[in-house]
């Protein structure tokens, strides 16, 4: 609740607004800087306090390792295609379910999109998108290269 | 040129800092990152009870937003800078590309550049540059 009142609160919610800010030649609205800077300050304390603090967290047995796993290909083509996304609507998953309170119909249709983008992405998985995008007819082959590859 | 609209640094503020606390409530009871796209991947993949609390988790999301809407008695709006098909393509492109960067804005940009972690800040940069990239063609390129 309290991350659904802070994005209103803050106008993440409102898809224009985001625009604005990505607008950087044009109409430039940097709120989402300030709203970046103090949740990241906010939490980067937060998480150190707890870190010192606390053994484990209160709800579950044990903090979650949180690996780095390594940048690849597919990282990077996710965050370029996100990023198209969020500058075309101005909006990406948290303020999307946060405006759903609104009943806006178009929320609706663009969460129902992300839903849709989400489960194809999970269905197609690491063999179809390392290192460009290989043509349908070597798409099998490169499949089985990879699949010895990753074991 | 560069016009500043609109600018309301103050609720930024106050806004970014209620979002980070409510990143660390949830990494001190829940142990995990508040990543919205992986919540909602998770609740995806999972079926039964396991993605219950995750289902809390979002709905306190929305009723929040809502709670604080009706507070200020304004007419909430949501206005799209794009007619609605393109609403539905970014919301396939953004559905896309977080699951395959495994995380969003949320994830990566308020709790991985927290943490400090290098795949997030990468991740954080080039979302930034393709979303300002998309919105220069989009404004100023036709």
């Amino acid at each position: 609740m309290l991350l659904g009142w802070g994005l209103a609160l803050s106008g993440m919610i409102r898809p224009e607004k985001v625009v604005h800010f990505l607008d950087v030649t044009g109409r430039f609205d940097p709120t989402l800087a300030c709203v970046l800077c103090a949740a990241v300050a906010v939490t980067a304390v937060g998480y150190r306090l707890i870190a010192r603090l606390s053994r484990r967290p209160w709800c579950v047995r044990e903090y979650d390792p949180l690996r780095n796993r390594p940048v690849d290909a597919k990282l990077v083509v996710g965050a370029v295609l996100f990023g198209m996304g969020w500058g075309l609507a101005g909006l990406c998953p948290g303020p999307a379910l946060a405006d759903l309170a609104s009943g806006s119909i178009r929320i609706v249709l663009f969460v129902a999109a992300m839903v849709v983008g989400m489960m194809t992405a999970q269905r197609i998985r690491r063999p179809v998108l390392q290192l460009g995008s290989p043509s349908p007819k070597t798409r099998g082959i490169q499949s089985e290269e990879s699949d010895q590859r990753g074991a | 040129m560069m016009q500043i609209v609109d600018f309301t640094p103050v609720r930024g503020l106050i806004g970014g800092s209620l979002i980070g606390l409510a990143a660390v409530f949830w990494w001190l009871t829940a142990g995990r990152i508040a990543g919205i796209s992986g919540l909602l991947g998770q609740i995806l993949e999972t079926r039964g009870r396991e993605g219950l609390w995750r289902w809390c988790f979002l709905a306190g999301l929305v009723m929040g937003a809502g709670g604080w809407m009706l507070t200020q008695g304004i007419s909430w709006s949501v206005r799209f800078p794009v007619p609605w098909p393109l609403v539905a393509v970014s919301g396939v492109l953004v559905g896309v590309g977080a699951q395959m960067a495994s995380g969003c804005t949320s994830g990566h940009g308020v709790c991985g550049l927290a943490r400090g972690s290098r795949r997030s800040t990468l991740v954080v940069a080039v979302f930034l540059a393709s979303g300002m990239l998309t919105v220069f063609v989009v404004r100023h390129g036709f």
